[in-house]
């Protein structure tokens, strides 16, 4: 996954949780960058059609970018499900965003093929728990 | 779309190729398990470019063990791997659906080897393991996974 994936699925979730426009501001807290450097990426995504920003109002992905976000989100949750139920990594949250920018969507879709994911994917992401929220495991791994 | 990542740590670098090696043994498995289903066949070629895929995956897993334990990191044993395999597999039915699926398995392949070199060069990490011998290692697979997908578009071919 690449920057620009990382960005939309930023705004798709941060849009789902506001059920409306997101801030920039939220969105460059949710990726942990400057609001400078969200506001400049931000506006390459609207030149690429993949959003629309309105000054005060926020911003809001487009068909395109919310195809994207949703497909980028789907390779997240690979990621995710992959650390825990193969390589049962505990700190699966954490690695799974530094993968996310190294792990092509070609190979997430072959380690797709030898997890439990579910049909509804991406719909049943949580993104206050940056999880799946279907994951079974999630409360053993938590606990530990 | 490429790794625009440098690896950081000798930690990530030991997740990259614990990664490696589980599509490696994905390959492996699937193409037994495809064997398996191609054997009442007299497809003697696709059967041939199979046992090839088992054996030389079989191969880098052994070479990218090589590397994962002098990083003192873990990895899965193959008979996990087999068994997700095994769990999640949908036999396909025809000699195209088997061709696709090996062409996958390289591209695949070549494409997570080809990314791992970039981040490699790009990093500025001092690793454990010496970074020239990791590099030829990761070169001479990533050239097999290349010889592969021409391997499997050429029977592709023969086949049209």
């Amino acid at each position: 996954m690449n920057t620009q994936a990382q960005y939309l699925k930023a705004i798709y979730l941060t849009q789902q949780q506001e059920d409306g426009p997101a801030s920039t501001g939220d969105v460059a807290d949710m990726l942990d960058v400057s609001p400078a450097s969200a506001n400049e990426m931000i506006g390459k995504l609207e030149n690429r059609g993949l959003l629309n920003h309105e000054k005060y109002k926020g911003v809001d992905l487009t068909d395109d970018g919310i195809a994207q976000a949703r497909e980028a989100l789907q390779n997240y949750c690979i990621i995710e499900r992959f650390l825990i139920e193969v390589l049962e990594v505990e700190e699966f949250r954490a690695e799974a965003k530094q993968l996310e920018g190294v792990i092509d969507e070609t190979v997430a879709d072959r380690l797709d093929t030898i997890i439990d994911r579910k049909p509804q994917c991406p719909d049943c992401f949580d993104p206050e728990g940056d999880v799946c929220g279907l994951l079974e495991v999630e409360a053993e791994i938590t606990s530990d | 779309m490429s790794l625009t990542q440098p690896v950081a740590s000798d930690h990530q670098l030991a997740r990259l190729l614990q990664i490696g090696i589980v599509l490696e043994e994905v390959v492996e498995a699937r193409s037994a398990k495809h064997a398996e289903e191609t054997s009442g066949a007299h497809e003697q070629a696709v059967l041939d470019l199979l046992a090839h895929a088992e054996t030389e995956s079989a191969e880098h897993r052994r070479q990218l063990e090589a590397l994962i334990d002098d990083l003192e990191a873990d990895t899965v044993p193959f008979e996990e791997i087999e068994m997700l395999v095994e769990a999640q597999y949908e036999a396909d039915k025809d000699f195209d659906g088997v061709l696709y699926d090996q062409l996958c398995n390289e591209e695949t392949a070549y494409k997570f080897y080809d990314d791992l070199i970039e981040a490699i060069e790009a990093s500025d990490v001092t690793f454990t393991i010496d970074r020239e011998r990791l590099l030829a290692v990761l070169s001479d697979i990533r050239e097999d996974e290349a010889d592969g997908v021409e391997d499997v578009t050429d029977l592709m071919e023969d086949y049209q």
